[in-house]
């Protein structure tokens, strides 16, 4: 199989809009001929329904949530970024491209990059329009902030919960397609199949949570939105619910999953606390626009922070990285607290956590502005660690967050499988190596707004298809495998709980393929994550009946399937022997201690194809060409 | 510091949402303080798993305050009794050594119970449908600065729009009205300019939708206000209330 990104040719700042006039159009009156699946209902998924809904296709679109509107995008914090330059500070749509290229360490896709710059523009006046409650400064002007590794102020911020109020946006324009009949929406089910019906995607099987049906549903065309694979590690920022399973199966049906390896661990979030926990907090990094980050000097000092001098604090960051000091990106800021604690100066009760001070910007502020800045973040602190944040310096530590890897897709967003697209964290296409903050909402809603609505045409204007029923044999294998695989977990009747399992897997990768990774980890790992798989299907209890609301049922299906996804993540980096951005081989680095890439040998996407479970899948590279950005060291110092 | 705590839970059990339910009365040992209140139910279920037993079913999801997907009434209070906090937001060093918990699913004839403390709310997507929202297509929309709004109509807006959509206004009111939710929706579309040329016909269609799908009226109780985690306020009711007349009158404004 060769891998064909289908980039358009010319220069770089044409290529959309050449691509745009060359794509077929699907005539107006036809459009409601064709029926398009969209499964997750974030801001990808969310944003793709209502455009092409609008457009008049026929949307069927699929959420396990009991509404549409607890996707997990609802959770992003900071912003989102656009190449406005409302600031004058020099930013640009080639600037946006550049930084997110860089930050990225050069293992994305130009051409795709591009277009995210491009077209970010749009989305701010459409979330605008849909009455998203951005800051505003006292003009009435949209307000902007600097955010993680940034230097210019290009991000868009609706206080804390910038994430929820684009997701609202998405999801009420979606739920007034509802409205309008173009819009099915299905809460509550399950994706659990995709099928396929003459090598093109033709449909999916899910699951109904409610009653535990297993239903059918074909289509012209599906997309897959359906979010990232942090989950796998079990402790991350993620929803409880997220999930690899709708990426997987597709994967296990011919669609190449790319970078798997690339999960960007997040610098600001709440440390581990006890055996129990369920998940981990993320504060937004926004948080460093005015906290200063520090560990004590010494060893092991347990001293309450007020109570450490300034001449005994190490403010490692600021030392370290003279010019971007709290700001250094994600993956830099996360490895240098690891590094820290590791070197025995980290505090509180597991000493697996640095400060994040804000008494100097109080004090240079007032704790009036810092509370207008971060009062909800603060509150959200106090409330799960009781300690107050004005008066003691934050915890923080770096957890799971998000996923670079996803689905391989070309510039259309298309997966390897004809008619399967895939959105927003699902595929892989926009982040390299390292996602910048406050990029994952703009491409979620780029590739929702304005990306699909023109692919999906030029795909089903480009062929004839026929007819497919969902009483097509296709879809009756597809509902036999799923029914099969249910009524196995729930015949085992073993000793352990899922969640038991799900937190050893978590363990082991992120031990052997966390923040810092080496050859004897990862081959340790590669033979553990089998031996806990064949422990899984011998050993584990799942309570209750199929025909149900089986929660257990939910998560033991999702669990199987990472069980199966972690190995590919360690096959992954194994081979990429280098390091780049969030995949830190420590056997790759500079002599102080940063990644070094290996261009020569590396400068490609890693996608892989599924050959069976506990099989070695077959690599295919697409190699990645940087004709505009100059490839480079990324240097934050 | 954290410590351990022992309780005593009373969970509403209810196979489907044509069965019949009942309390039953389960231990919770050892319980650190430093666990969220579904963790500590985690650890009741995991415990059940390991006997065989059906878990306690509930929703949850992002656990962190802003996905709106779980809530129960706990010991009479939706969410619990911390002040302006999701039920996954509560921790357990707010309760004492030997307590007992009386846990219920949201209770109104709009939100069926699913099974246990899950109940289903699409009621709340169907209000969103009939009128949360503004007529914008994709494309079609100005620049984002050529319509200026003062900082002052952007916070309250956002005030309101700080809705998660949990229920719990419905759950804490008597009647089960749903005239918080409703009116947080109306109240940040109706101060923003894009939102005002739809804002007389969205509120009389979300407020008939309200009564269709067996929500009760609003008699100025203000248990929503004081359960509702995100401390929408009640001024967004008489917002609501001035634009159903204005409305009525036939005023653009």
């Amino acid at each position: 199989m060769k891998l064909d990104a289908k980039v358009p040719g010319g220069p770089l700042a044409e290529k959309w809009d050449k691509h745009r006039f060359e794509l077929k159009l699907v005539n107006p009156a036809n459009k409601k001929k064709y029926e398009i699946i969209v499964v997750g209902t974030g801001l990808a998924g969310g944003s793709a329904s209502a455009s092409l809904a609008e457009l008049g296709y026929n949307v069927k679109t699929f959420c396990i949530q009991d509404s549409p509107r607890r996707a997990h995008s609802i959770a992003a914090q900071g912003g989102i970024n656009a190449a406005k330059n409302y600031t004058n500070d020099g930013d640009s749509v080639w600037r946006l491209f550049y930084d997110t290229v860089k930050g990225g360490d050069f293992r994305s896709r130009e051409a795709n990059v591009y277009r995210l710059a491009q077209l970010s523009v749009n989305i701010i006046d459409q979330c605008v329009a849909q009455g998203v409650p951005f800051a505003r400064d006292y003009g009435g002007l949209l307000a902007n902030r600097s955010f993680g590794g940034a230097q210019v102020s290009r991000t868009f911020y609706a206080r804390g919960q910038t994430g929820q109020q684009l997701l609202l946006g998405a999801y009420s324009a979606m739920m007034r397609q509802v409205a309008n009949g173009k819009v099915k929406m299905f809460p509550r089910r399950e994706m659990l199949d995709l099928v396929m019906v003459d090598g093109r995607a033709r449909g999916i099987v899910v699951r109904n949570l409610i009653t535990g049906e297993i239903e059918c549903h074909a289509a012209h065309a599906v997309v897959l939105a359906t979010g990232g694979y942090g989950n796998a590690f079990f402790l991350s920022t993620n929803a409880m619910g997220s999930n690899v399973t709708a990426a997987w199966r597709a994967h296990k049906k011919g669609a190449l999953f790319a970078n798997p390896s690339f999960t960007q661990i997040h610098p600001t979030c709440i440390p581990v606390h006890g055996d129990y926990q369920s998940k981990l907090t993320l504060m937004s990094e926004s948080l460093r626009n005015d906290g200063r980050v520090w560990v004590p000097k010494n060893k092991g000092d347990k001293r309450s922070p007020e109570n450490i001098p300034e001449s005994e604090r190490y403010y490692y960051l600021e030392e370290r990285y003279p010019s971007f000091g709290n700001l250094v990106p994600r993956d830099v800021a996360s490895r240098n607290a690891k590094n820290v604690c590791d070197m025995g100066m980290g505090v509180g009760d597991t000493g697996l956590a640095v400060y994040l001070d804000f008494a100097d910007a109080i004090k240079r502020d007032g704790r009036e502005s810092i509370h207008k800045k971060y009062g909800n973040l603060f509150q959200m602190y106090e409330r799960i660690v009781g300690q107050n944040p004005y008066d003691t310096p934050i915890m923080i530590y770096p957890a799971i967050h998000y996923a670079m890897g996803g689905l391989w897709v070309d510039y259309n967003l298309m997966s390897t499988i004809p008619g399967l697209f895939v959105l927003g964290e699902a595929n892989f296409s926009d982040h390299g190596a390292n996602r910048l903050g406050a990029s994952a909402l703009m491409q979620g809603l780029n590739d929702g707004y304005f990306v699909i609505p023109y692919t999906v045409g030029g795909y089903l204007a480009g062929m004839p298809l026929g007819e497919v029923k969902d009483s097509h044999p296709a879809f009756k294998d597809a509902v036999q495998e799923v029914t099969a695989q249910v009524t196995k977990l729930l015949s085992i009747k073993g000793k352990r709980t899922v969640d038991n399992f799900h937190r050893e897997l978590g363990r082991i990768l992120w031990e052997y393929c966390g923040m810092s990774r080496n050859e004897a980890g990862l081959l340790k790992a590669k033979q553990m994550i089998p031996e806990l798989r064949q422990q899984f299907w011998e050993n584990v209890t799942v309570t209750g009946s199929p025909g149900e609301f089986n929660q257990t049922l939910e998560r033991a299906g999702r669990v199987a399937d990472f069980l199966e996804f972690g190995e590919l993540m360690l096959i992954d980096a194994l081979n990429r022997k280098e390091s780049c951005g969030c995949h830190y081989n420590e056997a790759y680095k500079t002599e102080d201690h940063e990644a070094k890439r290996d261009d020569e040998n590396h400068c490609y996407v890693a996608a892989w194809e599924f050959q069976g479970v506990g099989k070695e899948p077959v690599l295919h590279k697409e190699p990645l060409e940087f004709e505009n950005v100059h490839l480079a060291t990324r240097s934050y110092k | 510091m954290s410590k351990t705590i022992n309780l005593t839970l009373k969970v509403w059990r209810q196979p489907g949402s044509e069965a019949k339910g009942a309390f039953e009365t389960y231990g919770a040992k050892d319980i650190s303080t430093d666990m969220s209140f579904l963790e500590m139910l985690d650890v009741v279920n995991e415990r059940l798993s390991v006997e065989g037993k059906d878990p306690i079913a509930f929703d949850h999801d992002c656990r962190e305050g802003i996905c709106g997907m779980c809530g129960s009434v706990v010991n009479g209070v939706p969410h619990g009794p911390q002040k302006a906090t999701t039920l996954c937001q509560l921790h357990m060093r707010h309760f004492a050594d030997g307590d007992t918990l009386v846990i219920e699913p949201w209770r109104s004839r709009a939100f069926k119970v699913i099974k246990d403390l899950a109940v289903d709310r699409s009621a709340f997507d169907q209000l969103i449908q009939t009128g949360g929202y503004i007529s914008a297509n994709t494309g079609a929309v100005p620049e984002a600065n050529a319509i200026l709004i003062s900082q002052e109509t952007a916070e309250l807006a956002m005030d309101a729009a700080a809705c998660i959509g949990c229920g719990a206004c419905v759950a804490a009111c008597p009647n089960a009205s749903a005239m918080l939710f409703v009116g947080a929706k109306v109240s940040q579309l109706a101060l923003l300019p894009q939102g005002r040329p739809e804002a007389a016909k969205r509120v009389q269609a979300m407020v008939r939708k309200m009564d269709e799908l067996g929500f009760g009226a609003c008699s100025n109780e203000a248990e929503c206000e004081a359960v509702c985690p995100k401390e929408i306020s009640i001024t967004n009711i008489a917002r609501l209330n001035r634009e159903l007349i204005k409305a009525a009158f036939g005023s653009p404004f």
